[in-house]
């Protein structure tokens, strides 16, 4: 039997797809479950042995966006004929809808604090390691050491602190108290990633451009930008990701204007009992802003994440 | 086009001393070529009149000015660096056009088009503007750097050993095509390279550098002919210079140590014995490798070479440069 170091033989390439194939679905089962659920009625969702096939329902979704009132059924009769089929779904369980749940402006919320604070950490983060990575800075390892060690205990841990300076300061449940917050948790990170990628860049590229007639400034934005383009998608989904699941601070610093969706949606419990289409509903459009964003730049990721694993 | 003048110029990284006390004056229209080895600061002297370094003491000065203070894009220079570094993000096209869209010369989209079309002609690489940079051959790339350079009409071209990785063909093309453009444009150039011939041809003046130092300055054939020191014999020639000790051929008459003999400063016929080791067949030429007690010789046959390994031919020195025991020349004897 003679063996390859570069090409496997099909069947253990066919033995590898399997594998790996039946490993992502063991590991998708949950996230999968979430999104059947939020296409059940609340009904099908408890039922017991669960449903795995069932007719899909949009009852999660509509119960997710409204707030709902039991009438009586002469109400309910006197009633003109529904609009929409959200109304429908409605009626059908005796209630008509009082008007928008929270969600939407929650959503809303996450968006503006995730992407917020991911942008504000990229682009700080990006000029702070392009600095730490060209320039002579005193004390320059001292001072990663110090930017790193801001996450060398879990962030929560400061918790109280940031909760009485944020009452002082007036940056309770508010957006902007909220992206500071996770741009500060996320800069170390993104520091020191960035810095990794923008330390193999070779100088002589901006090197080049200063001698082609272009400011330092733009050398740096012409050049070694396009060039961190890698770098800068990779931290910036890890970012996005962080302040985007974040729940503790949020359950914490927010609670009416400035609140985010992960907070909000196990409230959605407790309101007309356990609504888990509901939630499963929440969860999923929850998911959505992070995968389409990874997706977007999947490109880059790959090198991104086995970044420094292969010199050129 | 300009006049380049250093004066008194050092730089040090940390305790190393890349360049000490340079005076050099690259006069407007001059082909200026840097000889000397690796380390002796050519590449350092190229940064600082660049500005990508800042001197520690003395001044550069462009066309009058000194432009000590001055950012690279203000000094309006152009350099060839040795790795290429093109941009890879960029088309070869765009990597092209880069100096001619900067702020400074804000060229317009048609005279940028036609300026990328007539250096991309002269370096043989039009079938290549739509390439990404990193799609090139290593030749490619150093040609299209040479081009980001000719696109623009800097005060001084710094080019680093930009022909060091094309064929001897292709160098030999770009070898006169740079020529030319100085011929032609009157075009001041400094030059860094290791090459014999690339020195010799393109030069109006060489610079021969010496762990930091200026140690001679002067046109390519008074550096080749009249060398000041041992260093700087043995930068210039193919086969290198000899080396011998003064007394070897005759009793010595004063302060000489050693002499050189080129290999072409050989006479046959008369002198002492020299065992013939090797014979190469160039082509061209004929190099003989004697041996005279421990002194290896490199010579050049005469013609009709009448000589073979193993025989003996009896060799004398043609006016050899002598050298004191520092290794420096003394004017003026021969033996």
């Amino acid at each position: 039997m003679s063996y390859s170091i570069t090409e496997p033989t099909s069947r253990q390439k066919w033995f590898a797809g399997t594998l790996v194939i039946l490993y992502a679905v063991i590991t998708m089962i949950p996230l999968l479950w979430i999104m059947m659920t939020s296409f059940k009625t609340p009904p099908d969702s408890i039922s017991y042995p669960p449903k795995v096939f069932y007719t899909p329902s949009l009852e999660g979704y509509v119960n997710l966006f409204t707030t709902r009132t039991r009438v009586s059924p002469e109400t309910l009769a006197s009633l003109p004929p529904p609009e929409n089929f959200a109304e429908e779904i409605v009626r059908g369980r005796d209630m008509v809808i009082a008007g928008p749940s929270k969600f939407g402006g929650r959503f809303l919320n996450s968006v503006i604090i995730g992407f917020g604070s991911t942008f504000l950490s990229i682009f700080l983060g990006t000029l702070a390691a392009y600095a730490f990575s060209r320039f002579k800075i005193p004390l320059a390892d001292d001072l990663l050491f110090f930017i790193l060690s801001t996450r060398m205990m879990p962030p929560i841990a400061v918790a109280i602190p940031i909760f009485l300076m944020y009452r002082k300061l007036g940056l309770s449940d508010t957006h902007l108290g909220m992206i500071l917050l996770y741009t500060a948790v996320n800069i170390s990170l993104a520091v020191w990633l960035l810095k990794g990628f923008i330390d193999e860049i070779p100088r002589e590229y901006e090197e080049a451009a200063l001698i082609d007639g272009y400011t330092r400034f733009q050398a740096f934005y012409k050049v070694v930008l396009p060039q961190a383009a890698t770098g800068i998608a990779s931290t910036a989904i890890f970012c996005l990701i962080f302040a985007w699941n974040e729940y503790a601070f949020a359950v914490l610093l927010t609670s009416g204007t400035a609140q985010t969706a992960p907070p909000f949606i196990p409230t959605i419990i407790g309101v007309g009992g356990l609504d888990w289409p509901a939630i499963a509903a929440g969860a999923t459009l929850f998911l959505l802003p992070v995968m389409i964003f990874t997706v977007m730049l999947r490109k880059h990721l790959l090198r991104g994440i086995t970044f420094g694993a292969v010199r050129k | 086009m300009a006049e380049v003048v250093l004066s008194g110029l050092s730089k040090s990284f940390g305790r190393e001393a890349a360049v000490i006390d340079m005076n050099m004056t690259i006069d407007n229209g001059s082909f200026v070529v840097l000889l000397g080895p690796t380390g002796a600061g050519k590449t350092t002297t190229l940064r600082l009149i660049s500005g990508l370094e800042q001197a520690d003491s003395g001044s550069v000065s462009i066309d009058g000015r000194v432009v000590n203070t001055e950012t690279p894009a203000q000094r309006d220079v152009a350099m060839v660096f040795q790795q290429y570094s093109l941009y890879p993000h960029l088309s070869v096209r765009n990597n092209l056009a880069f100096p001619l869209r900067s702020p400074i010369l804000n060229t317009s989209k048609s005279e940028i088009e036609r300026k990328v079309q007539e250096v991309a002609e002269i370096l043989q690489i039009t079938g290549k503007l739509d390439n990404k940079a990193t799609e090139l051959s290593g030749g490619e790339m150093q040609r299209v750097s040479i081009g980001r350079a000719l696109v623009r009409d800097p005060a001084i071209y710094l080019m680093d050993e930009p022909l060091s990785s094309l064929d001897a063909r292709l160098r030999a093309d770009l070898r006169i095509e740079l020529k030319r453009i100085h011929a032609d444009l009157g075009s001041t150039l400094l030059y860094v390279t290791h090459d014999q011939i690339e020195a010799m041809t393109m030069a109006t003046h060489v610079g021969v550098l010496e762990a930091g130092k200026l140690v001679q300055f002067g046109s390519p054939r008074d550096i080749y002919e009249n060398p000041n020191s041992v260093y700087v014999a043995g930068r210039l020639g193919l086969p290198r210079i000899n080396i011998l000790p003064a007394d070897m051929f005759a009793a010595t008459s004063g302060r000489a140590s050693t002499i050189g003999l080129r290999p072409e400063h050989i006479s046959y016929g008369e002198g002492i014995d020299a065992q013939v080791k090797r014979v190469e067949h160039l082509g061209d030429q004929t190099r003989l490798h004697l041996q005279v007690g421990e002194h290896a010789i490199t010579a050049l046959s005469p013609a009709g070479n009448p000589y073979q390994a193993g025989s003996t031919v009896k060799i004398q020195p043609m006016n050899p440069l002598c050298f004191d025991e520092h290794g420096d020349r003394i004017a003026g004897i021969t033996l």
